[in-house]
């Protein structure tokens, strides 16, 4: 069948917080977009470790080379943008995130709405868990020839923030990062400013919690790893620290708290989700290339992700951390510092077993993503020493962040429907 | 009479499996039809009735009397006389389509249709002996036996007669399609049954009517579930549809009630499944993205050799000296084939390399799922190479020492013999 004559997918539903989040996201694009012209500074900058606040005190608008990314894979743009960076010399091993931004920047840099992102006037490199985050700035830094921010978060190898640990971030911060800032923007640091946005974080981080804590209900009234990519959106990315983020989160819960009062399960891009058959914890990101199809393959099985690791790559609020605005950048260091992937294994395994048995999930599945080494390596042995510790079976599948090549539909939907049958074999008798 | 199939649809050949009411096998029967999986479906089930009659035929000599000894030569004798006759009768669809295809024919040569009639004679004269006791045949696909025969009388007679062979090739190939997937050429079981008694210099006296009554038995289906990569387009409602690692596992269980490790080398993926006393699947890997040592590679290197599939493993077996066969891709290793021959290594050198090879990274598979637990079964179509078995019986001994290895002359059944045992359990729940 041609691709003309096939039909378009039903358009998705969507809840009122996801149109205001929209609406959101439409605007701060447009002044993205005006940058140029309106001479508002911009950071391009990552999501975990991601310094909102300190960008908002200062006026710097962020932008997140991977949420531009995998929007270019939800809008079927990756697969080109790939193509693109392979001709200029990036191996097919490279990371899918990194190419693909290098191949839209070299398609004129057109952001998720169709409009042009400015260039960077600075790359803020926050966290350097990720060496591929250090590489992809100095591919950016020598397109972009503007000046890197480097700070550098340290490794949670022993499972817990030093004292240490922290004053070496936080003086990062006074030496090297503000006076960047303040060269940029010509303004002084204000650090009344980044308290009051911090403030804003902690409403909207209350409230995220709250939602994500939702998943405990039975039947879980949100899907935890796919639906929650969208309740991420803004606290991942330009919002946090903004009224904007309060209100969205406000009416977000609002909406969630009506779920689990009326005992609705969660809400897919397909409509309301049916009867919910398993419940399952989901380690590692998803495939961007295919969501919804991805998604599809989990309601259609009744299954619903109750918990997620990927929810927390931009912070892992549902532990207790919240900004503090008494301790404006020792909090920052402290929210470098305890994002997802800045974990150790030892502490992943502790947060799985802990989501299994806190969120009274059968079972859990690990998507291995060939692109990112930091995520996928050691995930075996997370599934081993999970599967041992909790007794609840695991499952893996494998595909990719943005390049559609690495997701075989039929070779995933098969290892889901031989997990979900699994875990329906291993049910205690009578247990439906 | 009630009975449950299992039915496996893989990518090479479609499996099915009857069981009586007590869970014994009565039948399987296995077609190579690759039309499109309905016909597969019912042209392997049709099969396995008419086998499944042949057990009840021995069943019925048994309580007239007759020791196991005995029945056995007598039900072999009464199979090959039914398996001749069942080849008459698609070698006289052959030639009626045959037949109907050369009037179609647009320009069609004067000696062409004389050609046709002279090798479908040929072929019908060599009956006899391709079914006589102790005769050794290729394959028990029509379309291996009858295509071999074809195509070589073709080929003489296109050379006597000056015809371009690829013409008479060509029909064959049209021919085949229909004759194959009609489950009225294959017959039925008392037409050819009754034949192949009369056939008989000196019949057992009770065969015949042990034939007759077996013929008068009705098979009524008291359930199904279907299986394999196919599972989706089978014509049965989703209930009855499992997942093929889950059939494996407790197909595996069935024949060797020991099992906990099971590896299956099917046409386009291989599984390592952990299975628990009660053959329930405790966990599984498959390979990703990539069928690269699957049943499929030894089918190019096959076709790469001019070989028959089933005549590597044993060419693989003379090697005295086996080559080392780096690559892991199928089309890479089909290079490296070349490569080596054309260095004047011998061909089953390399085939011994290149089994390895598979073997290797079945270890690699298995070592993720767990590792390999005693007892080990070893399943699927790829269990019936000696060489494969080799190679395996090898490795499994050094990376994890003295254990049991199971391997059925059925190997190839274990999928549908575990739908069919699915299929049997919910028969049995439905009907308390």
């Amino acid at each position: 069948m041609s691709s003309a004559a096939r039909p378009a997918p039903p358009e998705a539903q969507k809840d009122q917080s996801q149109l205001r989040q929209k609406q959101m996201i439409a605007r701060h694009f447009d002044r993205l977009a005006a940058a140029p012209e309106t001479g508002e500074k911009c950071a391009y900058t990552f999501v975990p470790g991601n310094l909102s606040e300190l960008l908002l005190s200062f006026g710097v608008l962020p932008v997140l080379p991977e949420i531009n990314s995998l929007q270019s894979a939800m809008r079927g743009k990756s697969a080109e943008y790939i193509s693109i960076a392979e001709k200029q010399g990036h191996s097919e091993d490279v990371c899918t995130y990194v190419k693909s931004d290098i191949g839209m920047l070299l398609s004129g840099n057109i952001g998720p709405t169709g409009q042009r992102l400015p260039n960077p006037d600075l790359l803020l490199l926050s966290y350097t868990g990720c060496f591929t985050f250090m590489k992809w700035f100095e591919l950016l830094r020598e397109e972009y020839h503007c000046p890197v921010a480097m700070l550098h978060v340290p490794y949670q190898a022993d499972g817990h923030v030093t004292p240490a640990m922290r004053q070496y971030v936080v003086e990062q911060l006074r030496r090297k990062v503000i006076p960047m800032l303040e060269q940029l923007t010509g303004r002084a640091y204000d650090e009344e400013r980044l308290r009051e946005c911090l403030k804003l974080s902690a409403q909207a981080e209350d409230d995220l919690v709250w939602v994500l804590h939702s998943a405990r209900s039975v039947p879980s009234p949100i899907d935890s790893y796919f639906g929650a990519v969208y309740y991420l959106g803004p606290i991942f990315s330009s919002f946090r620290g903004t009224p904007d983020a309060v209100a969205y989160y406000r009416e977000l819960r609002a909406e969630i708290a009506d779920r689990v009062r009326l005992g609705k399960g969660p809400v897919t891009p397909d409509g309301e989700m049916g009867r919910e058959r398993f419940r399952v914890v989901v380690e590692g990101p998803p495939n961007w290339t295919s969501f919804r199809q991805f998604w599809k393959m989990f309601s259609d099985e009744g299954a619903v992700a109750v918990a997620s690791t990927y929810a927390k790559v931009g912070g892992v609020y549902d532990l207790g951390f919240r900004h503090d605005p008494d301790h404006p950048l020792e909090t920052l260091a402290d929210y470098c510092l305890g994002c997802y992937t800045n974990l150790s294994l030892p502490t992943r395994i502790d947060l799985l077993v802990r989501y299994l048995r806190d969120y009274q999930a059968d079972g859990f599945l690990i998507n291995s993503v060939k692109s990112c080494n930091s995520f996928s390596a050691g995930q075996l042995h997370i599934l081993r020493e999970v599967e041992s510790r909790s007794g609840r079976p695991g499952g893996f599948i494998e595909s990719d962040l943005v390049d559609p090549r690495y997701f075989s539909a039929a070779n995933i939907k098969n290892r889901l429907e031989s997990y979900f049958q699994m875990l329906e074999q291993k049910r205690p008798e009578g247990r439906a | 009479m009630k009975y449950t199939v299992g039915i496996d649809l893989g990518s090479t050949t479609t499996k099915a499996v009857v069981l009586d009411e007590d869970g014994r096998a009565l039948g399987r029967g296995i077609t190579n039809s690759r039309s499109n999986y309905d016909v597969a479906c019912q042209v392997a089930l049709s099969e396995a009735l008419i086998n499944s009659r042949f057990a009840l035929v021995s069943g019925e000599l048994g309580a007239a009397g007759l020791a196991q000894a005995e029945r056995a030569l007598w039900v072999a004798e009464l199979e090959r006389g039914f398996r001749a006759e069942q080849y008459r009768s698609q070698l006289r669809e052959l030639a009626s389509t045959l037949q109907r295809l050369l009037r179609r024919l647009l320009t069609r040569p004067p000696a062409l249709a004389a050609c046709v009639e002279r090798i479908l004679a040929r072929m019908d004269e060599e009956v006899p002996a391709l079914y006589a006791a102790g005769a050794r045949r290729r394959s028990d696909f029509f379309r291996d036996l009858a295509g071999s025969r074809y195509l070589a009388l073709a080929e003489q007679e296109a050379r006597a007669n000056g015809l371009g062979f690829d013409l008479l090739a060509g029909l064959f190939d049209k021919a085949i399609l229909e004759v194959e997937n009609s489950t009225v050429a294959a017959g039925r079981f008392e037409d050819h049954a009754r034949v192949a008694v009369a056939g008989m210099a000196q019949p057992e006296p009770r065969l015949a009517a042990a034939v007759d009554r077996v013929a008068d038995v009705e098979l009524e289906q008291a359930g199904s579930v279907g299986t394999g990569y196919g599972r989706q387009r089978l014509p049965f409602p989703e209930g009855q549809i499992r997942s093929e690692i889950l059939c494996h596992g407790l197909g595996a269980h069935a024949l060797f009630p020991g099992t906990r490790t099971v590896l299956d080398i099917g046409g386009q993926d291989t599984k390592a499944i952990q299975v628990d006393e009660r053959g329930i699947v405790t966990s599984f890997q498959m390979n990703d993205r990539c069928a690269a040592g699957c049943g499929r590679y030894l089918g190019y290197i096959a076709d790469e050799m001019s070989l028959g599939l089933h005549e590597l493993g044993p060419l693989a077996c003379a090697s005295k000296s086996p080559v080392r066969i780096n690559s892991t891709c199928t089309v890479f290793a089909g290079a490296e084939l070349r490569e080596r021959l054309s260095l004047g290594e011998k061909r089953e050198d390399i085939l011994a390399g290149l089994h390895r090879a598979i073997i290797l990274r079945a270890m690699s598979l298995l070592a993720r799922s767990g590792g390999v637990h005693d007892q080990f079964t070893f399943t699927g179509g790829v269990a019936k190479n000696p060489a494969a078995v080799g190679a395996l019986r090898r490795l499994l001994a050094e990376n994890y020492g003295a254990l049991a290895v199971n391997i059925s002359e059925d190997s190839i059944y274990t999928g549908a013999l575990g739908a069919a045992l699915f299929a049997l359990r919910d028969a049995q729940r439905v009907a308390s």
